[in-house]
């Protein structure tokens, strides 16, 4: 089995969660070593997904702790 | 924050989560301390706007709170709780549906769209450190931001909360399998969107004389 670049597209985020199986990921590895575009976009989409996970992304309000366990500090006194 | 007890792990958020329902109330608010951050940001994510979100989250600790003793611990505590705030959201939302700024209901179907990636023959990593850049933070919080509801909700469970596949499901009442489609169709959807703005942020490229890339 030879597989195209749209094939290889359909797979790039169960590639990157390594929900592939064996065939399949040699397959696609096999792919990635001379297509320089699908390299690029499973780099890419990778790079992506691991900024969006990073913490500093979404900024938390400042005193919103101290605001909800202020309220919390009400409800809980009064049972 | 320091000072705080740490409440990690199942066992340990177990016999915490019995001992406030038995009436050392107090304990709560340690209970919570690991679970604040992402209740608050799902809820940005879902509601798009700071203070609503912040206002909805106080509802579901209060929620979370009277409802403790119905826990049963087949989920982890940390995804009953952003079930519950996910609930408490779209509740807000539909009261609120007097101004709708966006439909509830799938905008895209499972089976249509275009999914293709932004096609590029080389990518320069931008690297984690990049995020101390506002620019760059705001390109991403806007990206996810934009995204048509359905996979919005999967990328904040999957890839920012990091919920697994199955929990992910629980929460959205979907199949695993329906988890799997819309989050690739959403890294695509970013990957497409992100690509163009993030290229500014990667460090200058190096010419490389000695070794190659592995």
């Amino acid at each position: 089995m030879k597989i195209d670049c749209k094939h290889v597209w359909q797979h790039i985020s169960a590639y990157i969660d390594g929900d592939v199986d064996a065939a399949l990921r040699a397959e696609i590895d096999r792919h990635l070593e001379h297509c320089e575009i699908c390299s690029a976009v499973l780099d890419s989409t990778r790079n992506v997904v691991v900024l969006m996970a990073d913490e500093r992304v979404f900024e938390i309000p400042a005193g919103y702790s101290e605001r909800l366990h202020r309220r919390l500090d009400a409800v809980l006194a009064g049972g | 924050m320091t000072s705080e007890i740490s409440i990690q792990g199942r066992e340990a958020t177990a016999a915490a989560i019995a001992r406030v329902v038995a009436g050392e109330s107090q304990l709560f608010h340690e209970l919570i301390r690991p679970v604040e951050r992402a209740v608050f940001v799902l809820l940005y994510t879902l509601l798009r706007n700071e203070t609503d979100a912040e206002d909805v989250a106080q509802e579901t600790f209060i929620k979370i709170y009277r409802n403790l003793h119905s826990f049963r611990g087949e989920a982890k505590f940390s995804t009953w709780a952003l079930s519950i705030a996910r609930n408490e959201g779209l509740a807000w939302l539909r009261k609120r549906a007097s101004r709708p700024e966006e439909p509830l209901e799938p905008v895209l179907e499972d089976s249509s769209g275009d999914f293709t990636p932004a096609l590029l023959t080389d990518w320069r990593e931008v690297p984690p450190e990049a995020l101390e850049r506002k620019e760059l933070r705001e390109c991403l919080c806007r990206a996810i931001l934009h995204l048509p509801p359905i996979y919005r909700e999967v990328v904040q469970l999957r890839d920012i909360d990091e919920l697994d596949v199955q929990e992910t499901a629980n929460v959205l009442g979907i199949t695993a399998g329906s988890v799997k489609v819309r989050l690739h169709r959403a890294r695509a959807m970013l990957q497409k969107e992100l690509v163009p703005l993030l290229k500014a942020f990667a460090p200058a490229a190096k010419r490389k004389w000695f070794g190659r890339r592995a």
